[in-house]
């Protein structure tokens, strides 16, 4: 018995080592560390826009209009003036806070829902998961504008309707993982010594089914990202001053004959963002409990 | 016997590929295969007895490679040989019985057209004799009606029918090897040896030899010629089953063999007088399943079982899978509302209890489960999950938790450094200790085993029967041991119930079960046990001696 102990003590502390932030960042692969780069600088420029440029977001300087790209503004100037940089800088701030109002909103709302479901089986259950199903059979956009319309526009309120839009998505995934935990014997285990039924849904549940769900959540920030875009594109968005992305790429349209950066950059920047938020979700998924 | 191995395995040795570090697995491994032999590999989980088979073959996983050495099949290194090259032998000349038979068969494909796809790739002759020949093969394994059998689909079957099914393809072109990797681990014990019979037999007409890995010790004795016994990649040693068995040359064989449960060890008897009350007492159990489709249809799977075990000792329920004794444990932890019957836990009539007081008396009756990695949570460490019972009750000081949680550590064998970890830097048998000090942790009066060492090597299962002995004797702990196992129950266990299709055919002192069964199945299961040719189990035949025993 000793021997089993004593041998079992020994390797799993020598294989226990070798792991710690240094051997993690060195097997961090290449377009991880990319992806983590691109969303590290993004939210900097959305806490500290005035440290990445010099110009204002909103505020134009006249006489330079529809500047090609130079030495003095790095991505030329839009129609009145405006550094176009600096846009996309100030902008990050209003695209990150409404991606993250809308994943928050999907996240909590969703995940609730299909908790409740997962965890009461029965006619609760089949009640939220048809709940679930309408919304998933209308398209998103289309409920998205539907909310817009009832709500009003306004930068919070396109959050809220692109979140609503996720809920359906985040409320199947987590009942999902909550049926597949609910079955384990640990959490079997968890009722045979006495657990409450909150205690354990707490306890095993909610933890052990969180891992995917999380993974959906980074996901869902690079398409709230698109759809507020999207959004902001179609003009529902944050009204016009607003250096919001959408918004510039829909400003920049107009000359985009004579000044296609002024929709290429924002443009790139959404895709960049969006293929990172994609990567790190990857990452999330993989990673075993 | 011709001189030349058939197959030849010289200074093998195999890597596999993790996080870009090869480790080592089979370190210069070496034995032979004469034609018509057949050669047991036997080892532990992780011993390297798969992986040699698997080589051999040519079927390691994808990150695995072999190192060094040679695979001689007639002579002809097969070791570097390509896979296209490979096909051309496997299957004709070396072929493999796998180990699981619920996922070794394609399932959307008829049994029938599975085994005629061996005789296609190998271009054994048109539709017509193939399908003659898979008839043929289906009535020689045993599977009939045959031309029936042919249509059927892998679902249709049960464990051990799908079993022959893979046994026909194997023999199907009569290969000069046989491969067969744990071919019965996953089958009931009377099944096991309906199947290790057919296999001798097929062996014997064809003159096959026959590469067996397992690490049942039992039924490499009864069923091999020549043992190779392997512990962490090496060969301990190798030589005539006879021999290696009567002699065991190396430590590790000696070890192997004083842990393998065996119908010759039985446990002394202990004098349990009559005034002692009883811990459990079942009368009357039956529970129906309703069946899906028809109103109103049940399924009964369980008929009127009535057992009682005394205060302090050790009942178990034996049967083979399907026989209600998993659906048994589960009423008597409250986890079922059984559709009849009594279930007294300490005079409690658990059966009437449910919402609140059924959780609160969860507090005197704990359950360890069969599968140490399903039945702990992969996030807490090993501390929380010994605290969490403590948890659910009166609430106790912080401090004074993480004491008990460490004597509790500390009773099961396991120091104070595994606090801290996480399941998953534990062994099987770390594992099934902290499931047991969670089960303890609240001083529970009876302690439910299922199949709780079954998933073990043996000598991990001998260190934690004796562990689950000596916590009885100090805490007076009652068990109900759950185990398909006969020979476990044998060593550990007062009282048995024998459970056979819903009811209970045998019971009563373990003595009188084993030695004079009333019923002809307990008898079948006792027959079927492996190990007979064990120098133990030789020890057994002495009657007397048994006698003698039950007679105080």
């Amino acid at each position: 018995m000793s021997s089993e102990t004593a041998n079992g003590a020994g390797a799993s502390l020598s294989a226990d080592l070798p792991v710690g932030w240094v051997s993690r960042i060195k097997r961090l692969s290449p377009t991880l560390a990319l992806a983590w780069t691109v969303v590290l600088i993004v939210l900097l420029w959305a806490v500290f826009p005035s440290a990445f440029t010099s110009y204002s977001g909103t505020e134009g300087v006249p006489g330079t209009q529809l500047r090609a790209p130079s030495e003095e503004h790095v991505l030329g100037t839009d129609g009145l003036g405006r550094d176009l940089y600096a846009r996309i800088v100030y902008g990050a701030r209003h695209s990150l806070t409404g991606a993250f109002v809308a994943v928050s909103v999907g996240l909590l709302l969703g995940t609730l829902l299909g908790l409740i479901a997962g965890a009461r089986s029965g006619w609760l259950d089949a009640a939220i998961m048809r709940l679930v199903d309408s919304l998933l059979a209308v398209p998103s956009l289309l409920l998205s504008l539907s909310i817009i319309v009832i709500l009003g526009f306004g930068t919070v309120n396109v959050a809220i309707a692109v979140g609503a839009v996720s809920i359906a998505r985040f409320a199947r995934l987590a009942r999902s993982e909550v049926v597949r935990v609910r079955r384990s014997d640990y959490v079997e285990a968890a009722f045979g010594s006495g657990g409450t039924f909150w205690a354990v849904l707490y306890r095993h549940v909610l933890p052990n089914s969180l891992t995917s769900v999380i993974a959906l959540a980074a996901l869902q920030f690079g398409s709230a990202i698109l759809a507020i875009s999207t959004l902001g594109f179609l003009g529902y968005g944050a009204p016009p001053p607003t250096p919001e992305w959408g918004l510039l790429i829909a400003e920049g349209r107009n000359y985009l004959s004579r000044a296609w950066w002024l929709t290429a950059a924002p443009g790139l920047v959404v895709v960049l963002v969006v293929l990172s938020a994609d990567r790190i979700s990857k990452a999330i998924g993989r990673t075993e409990p | 016997m011709s001189t030349t191995p058939l197959l030849e395995v010289d200074d093998l040795a195999i890597s596999y590929r993790t996080n870009d570090r090869d480790q080592r697995v089979v370190h210069g491994v070496s034995f032979k295969v004469m034609p018509g032999e057949v050669v047991a590999l036997v080892g532990e989980s992780g011993s390297g007895k798969t992986t040699t088979a698997q080589a051999v073959l040519g079927l390691l996983a994808g990150n695995g490679k072999v190192d060094g050495g040679v695979i001689r099949l007639n002579g002809t290194d097969i070791s570097r040989w390509s896979q296209k090259r490979l096909d051309g032998i496997r299957g004709a000349v070396v072929s493999l019985i796998p180990q699981d038979p619920g996922s070794s068969l394609n399932p959307v494909r008829t049994i029938g057209s599975q085994l005629a796809e061996v005789m296609q790739i190998h271009k054994r002759g048109d539709r017509r004799t193939i399908q003659k020949r898979v008839i043929e093969l289906l009535e020689r394994v045993g599977l009939t009606p045959a031309e029936m059998r042919a249509q059927q689909y892998p679902h249709e079957l049960s464990g051990g029918m799908r079993q022959r099914v893979l046994i026909a393809i194997a023999v199907a072109l009569n290969p000069a090897l046989i491969v067969a990797d744990e071919p019965t681990s996953a089958l009931d014990v009377t099944v096991q040896r309906r199947i290790l019979d057919l296999i001798d037999e097929l062996r014997r007409e064809n003159g096959t030899a026959v590469l067996l890995v397992t690490h049942d010790l039992g039924v490499a004795a009864d069923r091999a010629d020549r043992l190779v016994v392997l512990q962490g990649g090496r060969i301990q040693e190798q030589g005539a089953v006879k021999e290696v068995l009567a002699a065991p040359s190396s430590a590790y064989t000696r070890r192997l063999l004083s842990d393998a449960p065996s119908l010759g060890k039985p446990r002394p008897v202990r004098i349990l007088t009559d005034n002692q009350d009883f811990a459990i007492d079942v009368e009357g159990l039956s529970h129906d399943f309703p069946l899906t489709g028809g109103e109103a249809k049940t399924f009964r799977a369980l008929d009127g079982v009535s057992f009682k075990v005394r205060r302090g000792s050790t009942h178990a329920i034996v049967g083979e899978s399907g026989s209600g004794k998993t659906t048994a444990v589960r009423s008597v932890v409250g986890f079922l509302k059984p559709t009849a019957g009594r279930i007294l836990v300490d005079g409690v009539d658990l059966t009437t209890l449910k919402g609140e007081p059924l959780r609160r008396f969860r507090k005197h009756i704990q359950l360890v489960y069969q599968n140490p990695y399903g039945s702990l949570d992969p996030r807490q460490t090993i501390a929380r999950i010994v605290e969490e019972p403590l948890l659910n009750f009166e609430p106790i000081p912080a401090a004074d938790r993480a004491r008990k949680v460490r004597d509790m550590l500390n009773r099961v064998g396991l120091s104070e450094s595994f606090l801290d970890r996480p399941p998953r830097a534990l062994s099987g048998g770390q594992r099934q200790r902290v499931a047991i000090a969670r089960a303890l942790v609240l001083d529970p009066r009876v302690l439910v085993l299922d199949e709780a060492v079954s998933a073990l090597d043996v000598t991990v299962q001998a260190q934690i029967l004796a562990l689950l002995d000596e916590l009885q004797k100090t805490l007076g702990l009652t068990y109900l041991f759950v185990s398909h196992d006969l020979a476990v129950v044998r060593q550990i266990s007062d009282t048995v119930s024998v459970m056979h299709k819903g009811r209970q055919v045998d019971g009563g002192p373990i003595e009188t079960v084993f030695g004079r069964p009333d019923s002809a199945y307990t008898r079948e299961l006792i027959d079927a046990i492996p190990g007979r040719s064990m120098p133990a189990a030789a020890a057994l035949a002495s009657e007397p001696a048994l006698h003698a025993r039950l007679t105080p």
